[in-house]
């Protein structure tokens, strides 16, 4: 990993406007962004600590602590909202006992509330590693958490 | 057209989400099995988001024939019947004068979920790049903006300004850094939109030649696309076209052998609504925080990097080709007369028939929700539909016979916004519609202006406790009073038309407020302060399942007995009543 990161520090090295994807490629190398790792892009980038953070924390995308082992994601869209995404947030509470934007304490799960995955049509969905399941209810959402992955 | 006979998948985010990847490898397995003379080929989304996934069979002989609700054992049959036997299958087809989409006028997705949008041969030879070649060899930057001029296209991305005008302020600037940039905006942040997604994946060369022709007209010869991260596919796919556009002399030095240069990023967004916004964008692409700064001067004046920039959306920019292909003349013939062309819209929410579609200008309301979209769903009653997003506002039944042009909708006190159309019926409270919106603002608000960072948050808590059943009546005086000078006093679009949800509701529906107010009641049933559940003695018939589903074990019972739910227990989740058979389960709101 420490030398992946080491390339992508040489590769965008002077290029214009380089601090986001840094970013966002060194969180795809560690999943998320480490204390040092933001001080490294500090110096190869020739800003202040605090600018990168700055930025970092600008961002919703950014996150300072690892990743559960699978990431879902509870799209609160408005069609989804109308649609009833409100209660798939107490299913995914109830079942996987942590609050959206959390780790679950096995570190199975990453739970986040996003804006709008795009997929109006199928709504409410959610996405669990990447992968979109669409027209839930609670009792399908939970059926799709006990086949992912183990619940605590 | 290829005469080659095909099967076609529409494989875009939503498809795949709806099991087209399944169908699509079940019919190359058969396909292949049987040595049938038809390529399984994946196109991207023909915007019948409602009947995904689909599959259209296209024969040798040029008839098409489209089929809905696709599933394994369904694609099965198609194989059997139609690929090996020659008879479709009627009862699963889409009709051929299908009103959802016979209403249509596609020009914007007139490729989308017809070629491969990984090929661009496909796009080639449906005239791809034809307006580009007409464009460099023989036409001046000065006449391509004049055509565009002439089709009258005002700004996609919600705003509305005429295109050819912005492009004519990037022509005329002095660059004091020598350069100019052309910028595409595909971060659409808009909740209950994907109208930019379903055109990146279904037609991704279309924007990126909108983008060269642009780039040609104004001077430009660099340029970025900026995508939300949100949109993996439709990055992937830019991905693919920026490299056949490279091995094609389509970017690079010399483009088509003329002196025009021209070289193209992607830029992945990393998560914030704002940077919707002209300057928090540039902002971004620079690697600041992207917070909006004061215009004037204007990005055509001085943008990224203080070059003269222009910027437009997803959908502009996928019109330019055709401006230029049919001439802006014809393309001004379509719509109304202050709104020109087409307007694609993402239908969502209590609808019948959802998903992308294009219409002309000067359609109404009306036709939108009832011919093209069926109505409501299971035949509820139409309340509202909101425009627009976040900036947008509720346009109530009664004026459903508005016309879609930018200014019959600003009227109404709805914008045109990106495309964003989500129906409501009576489930939906109003009220909590408004939340759900400030919420949203609130929490994506920068920061940098103080009524738009404190003002939105003021505003959210005065909602949220009307939906606890907490509200008093100078409750609403003190939301008009902070509406009207978030307005005032935010520098951007964001802080300027947050205010819009509540204002468009508390216009329409003051009645729904009052009632949270007075009687603590929410019709809709649907704020959980306000509504209780219980079990309907007659109808309960003791069969466990709302005790089963019950995640705090507050819905119980013994078999073949009525139930009880405990009022101090139940988190108000909604699982029995989604769970029970025999509707024997109530939900009462107010003094009911």
């Amino acid at each position: 990993m420490e030398q992946a990161f080491q390339a992508l520090l040489g590769e965008w090295k002077g290029v214009k406007g380089n601090v986001i994807p840094l970013l966002q490629k060194t969180q795809d190398i560690f999943g998320y962004l480490p204390q040092d790792a933001m001080r490294e892009i500090a110096r190869v980038t020739g800003k202040a600590v605090s600018e990168i953070f700055g930025v970092a924390t600008f961002y919703a995308q950014f996150r300072f602590t690892p990743m559960g082992k699978h990431v879902m994601k509870v799209c609160h869209g408005t069609a989804c909202h109308v649609q009833g995404a409100d209660s798939l947030d107490t299913i995914v509470e109830q079942r996987l006992g942590v609050a959206p934007g959390n780790n679950t304490a096995d570190g199975e799960y990453t739970v986040e509330r996003v804006a709008c995955l795009g997929c109006c049509s199928l709504a409410p969905v959610v996405m669990i590693d990447g992968e979109v399941y669409g027209r839930l209810s609670g009792d399908k959402l939970g059926k799709i958490i006990k086949t992912v992955g183990s619940v605590t | 057209m290829s005469a080659r006979a095909e099967v076609a998948v529409g494989m875009s985010s939503c498809g795949i989400a709806a099991g087209a990847r399944v169908v699509f490898d079940s019919l190359q397995k058969d396909v292949a099995a049987r040595g049938l003379p038809f390529s399984v080929v994946a196109t991207g989304c023909i915007g019948a988001c409602h009947a995904e996934p689909l599959v259209e069979v296209r024969q040798a002989d040029g008839k098409t024939f489209l089929y809905g609700n696709v599933d394994e054992a369904r694609a099965h049959s198609i194989v059997e019947a139609h690929l090996v036997g020659g008879t479709p299958v009627g009862e699963m087809l889409v009709p051929a004068d299908y009103p959802y989409l016979a209403r249509q006028r596609r020009i914007v997705l007139s490729n989308c979920g017809v070629i491969d949008p990984e090929s661009i041969e496909q796009y080639i030879a449906h005239d791809g790049y034809a307006a580009l070649k007409k464009v460099l060899t023989g036409m001046t930057p000065e006449a391509v903006i004049e055509e565009v001029k002439t089709s009258g296209m005002r700004g996609r991305g919600g705003a509305g300004f005429p295109t050819g005008m912005k492009w004519a302020f990037a022509r005329e600037a002095k660059s004091a850094t020598g350069k100019k940039y052309v910028i595409c905006n595909a971060d659409e942040g808009d909740p209950g939109a994907f109208m930019d997604r379903s055109v990146l994946e279904g037609d991704p060369h279309a924007v990126l030649e909108g983008m060269l022709i642009c780039a040609f007209a104004v001077g430009a010869d660099e340029g970025y696309i900026y995508v939300r991260a949100e949109y993996p596919l439709a990055i992937k796919r830019l991905q693919i076209a920026l490299k056949q556009m490279e091995e094609r002399n389509l970017l690079g030095d010399g483009i088509l052998g003329t002196s025009f240069s021209f070289r193209l990023h992607i830029k992945e967004g990393a998560g914030a609504f704002v940077c919707g916004e002209e300057t928090a964008l540039m902002g971004s692409i620079e690697g600041k925080r992207g917070m909006p700064r004061l215009r004037p001067p204007f990005p055509a004046v001085r943008g990224l990097w203080d070059s003269p920039t222009n910027i437009n959306n997803v959908e502009t920019y996928a019109n330019i080709p055709s401006i230029l292909r049919m001439g802006g003349a014809r393309y001004a013939a379509i719509g109304t007369e202050k709104s020109k062309g087409t307007k694609v819209f993402a239908l969502a929410g209590k609808i019948k028939r959802g998903g992308m579609i294009e219409v002309p200008m000067g359609i109404s309301l009306r036709e939108i929700i009832f011919d093209i979209g069926g109505g409501i769903q299971g035949d509820g009653k139409f309340k509202a539909v909101q425009m627009g997003g976040p900036s947008g506002g509720c346009v109530p039944e009664s004026l459903a016979d508005v016309l879609i042009d930018y200014d019959s909708l600003a009227a109404s006190g709805a914008i045109m916004g990106s495309g964003g159309m989500v129906v409501m019926d009576e489930s939906t409270c109003m009220v909590d519609v408004a939340r759900y919106f400030l919420n949203f603002t609130q929490s994506e608000s920068c920061g940098k202006c103080t009524f738009c960072r404190i003002g939105t948050k003021r505003m959210l808590e005065i909602l949220t406790r009307i939906t606890e059943g907490k509200g008093v009546e100078e409750d609403i005086a003190e939301l008009e009073d902070l509406a009207a000078k978030v307005k005032v006093s935010s520098l951007c679009g964001l802080g300027q038309t947050a205010p819009n949800p509540v204002l468009t509701t508390l216009r329409y529906f003051r009645s729904e407020y009052d009632d949270h107010i007075r009687n603590k009641r929410c019709a809709a049933k649907k704020c959980k302060a306000l509504i209780r559940f219980s079990v309907i003695s007659g109808a309960c018939t003791g069969c466990m399942m709302c005790a089963k589903v019950c995640p705090t074990k507050a819905a119980r019972g013994e078999r073949k007995k009525v139930h009880t739910i405990d009022q101090d227990t139940c988190i108000r989740c909604g699982l029995c009543y989604e769970a029970c058979r025999f509707d024997a389960i109530g939900i009462t709101s107010g003094r009911e």
